[in-house]
């Protein structure tokens, strides 16, 4: 029994090393850098996922205590990691593109990023 | 006595997640940091109060279940085809694009969880809204067919959201 346990831990293990790897590999193999954003989105989800989840069934299978402070992380993770690809992502924008290169913005004509730029006073935003 | 409740505790739901991240925090369940939480959880959210002057009520609470399913499902495969991408797509073939995105939420705390799960879900990331956030910028890592990213997230993410926010 704690055989076929060990064997389920290191599978979440080996699955979130394999998901690890690949986003740091994504890191050095991408070229341009809004796609090398990419790799660490991967990393963070099921990368972590896979260890989070190892250790609540190490926690509660072998040492017989509930252990869920390891939902925490993936809560904390899930609200600070899209904060810090936009700010990069914004970066970006700011500083190597130009609103021709971007797609159309609707009605609204441009990207916040670039309507900060020229426009002096930032419209108020409208509520709806 | 329902104002009085409500005097007290203004966001009950903020304040029942607060206990619950305090309890799982000191990671074993006792009186002690029950009571502390729910401290915790009367007098955060009435300090933040006025920061949230007029915030969207959740109505479709299995909606939300509905939707963090579908969103983990989504996060699974999405490793892994970003995985195949990344290792076995040479890196000429790849078609990075940029998608806009139309957007009908209104409510902003609608459009954050949108690009929040936009970013999470490997391949996309979403990068800017447009200057009065009708439109939503999302980068994809590989993406031949632009109109078939934005059909999907709107059918996937975007419909679910009206229903639970709006």
């Amino acid at each position: 029994m704690t055989f076929l346990i060990e064997l389920v831990i290191s599978f979440f293990l080996i699955v979130s090393g394999i998901f690890g790897f690949v986003g740091s590999f994504g890191m050095i193999k991408l070229k341009d850098p809004m796609s090398r954003l990419h790799a660490p989105t991967k990393a963070t989800t099921l990368g972590v996922g896979g260890v989070l989840l190892a250790s609540i069934c190490h926690s509660v299978l072998l040492e017989g205590m509930l252990s869920l402070h390891e939902l925490l992380i993936t809560l904390f993770l899930f609200l600070t990691a899209p904060i810090t690809a936009l700010f990069i992502a914004k970066w970006h924008i700011h500083r190597h593109e130009k609103p021709s290169d971007l797609p159309d913005a609707g009605e609204d004509e441009l990207w916040a990023t670039h309507a900060v730029e020229q426009v002096e006073d930032v419209p108020a935003h409208t509520k709806t | 006595m329902m104002r009085l409740l409500h005097r007290i505790f203004p966001h009950p739901h903020l304040t029942f997640l607060l206990t619950v991240v305090w309890i799982l925090l000191a990671n074993k369940p006792s009186l002690n940091s029950l009571v502390f939480g729910l401290i915790l959880g009367i007098i955060i959210p009435f300090i933040t109060q006025p920061y949230w002057p007029d915030r969207p009520k959740l109505r479709n609470w299995p909606k939300v279940v509905e939707y963090m399913l579908v969103v983990l499902l989504d996060i699974v495969i999405a490793n892994i085809t970003v995985a195949r991408i990344i290792l076995f797509k040479r890196d000429a073939d790849r078609q990075p694009n940029w998608v806009s995105i139309p957007l009908e939420l209104r409510t902003p705390e609608a459009i954050t969880v949108l690009a929040g799960t936009i970013t999470m879900t490997p391949g996309t990331v979403s990068c800017d809204l447009s200057a009065q956030g009708h439109c939503l910028l999302v980068h994809c890592l590989d993406a031949p067919n632009v109109d078939e990213v934005r059909d999907q997230i709107k059918q996937r993410y975007e419909r679910r959201l009206k229903e639970i926010f709006e």
